[in-house]
């Protein structure tokens, strides 16, 4: 920060001289008062699915620095993985007296919240859909391309197993009803798809629970005792099928593969102890940083709520222990400690 | 399950599910390649091993004439709390004894609430767990899943084997003898049931059916506490969304589906192990055939219904049988 002061000074200081040689007429920049007008005291809402996971815990204390810098007002509710709470939240939001101007919707599935978003935008309210696809045209959709995400994984696993493997591959889905199982089992079969020596041997839900993951993952190694790669659909139940692969004495055979959003305990650290053989992590500072545009974008545009509905998909790419790098992922501790200390 | 069959001559609802139960292991292991293998009967085992564990508790409750519905709370929120004072460098010794005294509070805020206060159980536990997951969650740990130090003993714990089984078999095998014991042997087991039949009857004859009424809740918090100590032992880690889950549904249908009736009195340590086997055998044979979740839910709740209808056509409940608290 110090280092850019002085470069700014410098600069500062020698466009005086220039200025002053040339004696120009002093020309304010009309921009800055626009925009504080356009961002100041504006209420930002988010509503992801719950608050206790690394990637709204990241969302949210990025977007607390982006909005305190622009003197708007972030507010975030936690309904905890329950539909019906955030559906509390969001008409909660919208009925109260200090509307927010933008609300940061992370919907739970393809419908839940679709005719409450459709409210909050005749109300006057911005609605950005982040990470999980909904079926509303929100005013922005930031997040995971996530048949594109399940392609990722499908390439990593086939580039894991390798030509000389079983090709043999075990599927741990999510669910059957959340677009990001749907999309990224998808996108999964496509890859396949086109390398058809390579078979799917079981797909079982984990109903992202880890335990149930252990389990169906258990039962589908001993059925399959020589699969070569499993893709977990979330990291926040991978450990589950993990463990299997553990008890069962097979880290050095099965590469597993699963999608996280890139948080250091949960995804770098576990690629670089070999727990998982590659994620598929987002880019979380950069997706937020996505959502901070948008943001801005929409409060100064002047358009009404529904106007356009853009897709800004976040770039991804599979980490592995070959391009595992120290800032390959964030650090929710250092944000949060980041975030204390001010 | 000899007796059971002589003094009536009609099917007891824990034979019915034995029945059931081996009926499906018998066509699974006809049918379905890799089922009857001793690698996968030990992985059906271990699969309903926590599940057991707290099906044990919750039976030794639901016995007395209770029920308790903080039992996934307590074993989710206690590790992660165990969990994050060790991350946060605590030293083992404090934090567990910590933990300890926080599970021990719980049990006995429970059982004080039900037996002194005479607050229904149900509304007692709903409320208790509901507190112990919002006040653990918001108040003591900072996210959803919390892991295990690297290299600590319940890491360790999770890898042990014997004879390639891992040890959560044979806790769940040894707290399974132990709860047998309890309940059949001692003075205070068999008053467990003499409680649940008729609490005034039993205190009439002088038993202390308060300070019991309260050790079922401090034993059902300790065996959460366990059990939870287990998953972490397995996974590395805990999640606490797991108290969102249908867990607590599952224990309840354990005990019940093995025959352990809501009205109390009635069941043992067995009915549970039968419940713990049709669930497991019937979760495995249906991932070997890979049905999807949602029709694996749809099964397991048929099953579940078809069991109650049985037994209420079977055990009828008229006034004479009705008791005022059943729930």
């Amino acid at each position: 920060m110090k280092r850019y002061w002085r470069v700014l000074l410098t600069a500062g200081a020698a466009l005086g001289v220039s200025l002053m040689a040339t004696a120009p007429q002093a020309a304010e920049d009309p921009a800055p008062a626009t925009y504080a007008a356009a961002l100041k005291d504006k209420r930002i809402v988010l509503v992801p699915m719950a608050m206790g996971f690394d990637l709204a815990q990241g969302w949210a204390a990025i977007l607390q620095r982006e909005v305190d810098a622009f003197g708007g007002v972030f507010e975030t509710r936690d309904p905890n993985w329950s539909v019906e709470a955030g559906a509390q939240a969001i008409t909660e939001v919208i009925s109260s007296d200090t509307k927010p101007n933008v609300l940061i919707v992370m919907s739970p599935d393809l419908n839940s919240y679709s005719k409450l978003m459709k409210r909050a935008q005749s109300e006057g309210i911005y609605v950005i859909l982040i990470d999980n696809p909904a079926n509303f045209a929100a005013d922005a959709y930031v997040g995971s391309d996530w048949t594109h995400l399940g392609r990722l994984e499908a390439e990593a696993v086939v580039k894991g197993c390798g030509p000389n493997s079983s090709k043999k591959i075990g599927l741990v889905q999510g669910d059957q009803v959340n677009a990001t199982s749907l999309y990224q089992y998808a996108g999964i079969m496509e890859v396949l798809a086109k390398n058809p020596d390579f078979q799917v041997v079981a797909k079982p839900d984990s109903n992202w629970d880890a335990t149930t993951s252990r389990n169906v993952t258990t039962t589908m190694l001993q059925q399959n005792p020589d699969i070569c790669g499993i893709i977990d659909f979330w990291d926040g139940d991978a450990t589950g099928a993990a463990a299997a692969i553990r008890d069962a004495g097979k880290q050095d055979q099965v590469f597993l593969v699963t999608t996280g959003g890139g948080e250091k305990t949960a995804d770098c650290d576990r690629i670089a102890d070999g727990t998982y053989g590659a994620v598929v992590m987002t880019e979380l500072a950069q997706e937020t940083h996505n959502m901070v545009a948008i943001i801005k974008y929409l409060l100064q545009s002047g358009q009404a709520p529904g106007t356009a509905s853009p897709y800004i998909y976040t770039l991804m790419k599979a980490t592995t222990k070959e391009n595992l790098r120290p800032d390959s992922c964030w650090d929710l501790k250092a944000l949060q400690a980041e975030a204390a200390a001010k | 399950m000899a007796l059971g069959s002589l003094r009536l001559g009609n099917l007891s609802q824990e034979h019915i599910v034995l029945a059931i139960a081996v009926l499906i292991f018998a066509v699974a292991s006809a049918t379905l390649p890799g089922f009857f293998t001793p690698d996968n009967i030990v992985s059906i085992i271990r699969s309903v091993s926590v599940l057991g564990i707290l099906a044990l508790g919750m039976a030794i409750v639901i016995i007395g004439r209770g029920i308790d519905l903080s039992a996934v709370a307590i074993m989710a929120m206690s590790v992660a709390w165990y969990l994050q004072l060790l991350n946060d460098g605590m030293a083992d010794a404090a934090a567990l004894s910590l933990v300890l005294a926080g599970v021990l509070m719980i049990g006995l805020l429970n059982g004080f609430l039900v037996a002194y206060a005479e607050v229904p159980a149900i509304f007692v536990t709903l409320a208790s767990g509901s507190f112990v997951f919002g006040y653990v969650r918001s108040q003591l740990i900072s996210q959803d899943a919390v892991p295990v130090p690297n290299g600590h003993w319940v890491e360790l714990f999770g890898g042990v084997r014997y004879f390639d089984i891992p040890v959560e078999v044979f806790i769940f095998g040894a707290l399974a003898f132990v709860i047998f014991l309890f309940l059949r042997y001692t003075k205070w087991g068999r008053y467990v049931y003499f409680a649940g039949d008729n609490p005034v009857a039993a205190r009439n004859v002088g038993m202390p059916v308060r300070p019991m009424l309260v050790l079922r809740y401090v034993i059902s918090a300790l065996i959460a506490f366990t059990a939870g100590l287990l998953t972490a032992a397995s996974l590395h880690s805990i999640n606490t969304r797991v108290v969102n889950s249908t867990l607590l549904y599952d224990i309840v249908l354990v005990a019940v589906i093995g025959g352990i009736g809501l009205s109390g009195g009635k069941g043992g340590v067995s009915n549970v192990l039968f419940g713990a086997a049709l669930i497991g055998i019937m979760l495995n044979a249906m991932t070997i055939i890979d049905i999807p979740l949602i029709y694996q839910n749809l099964i397991k709740s048929t099953i579940l219904l078809a069991a109650i209808i049985i037994d209420g056509l079977l055990n009828p409940r008229d006034e004479q049988t009705a008791q005022q608290g059943d729930i």
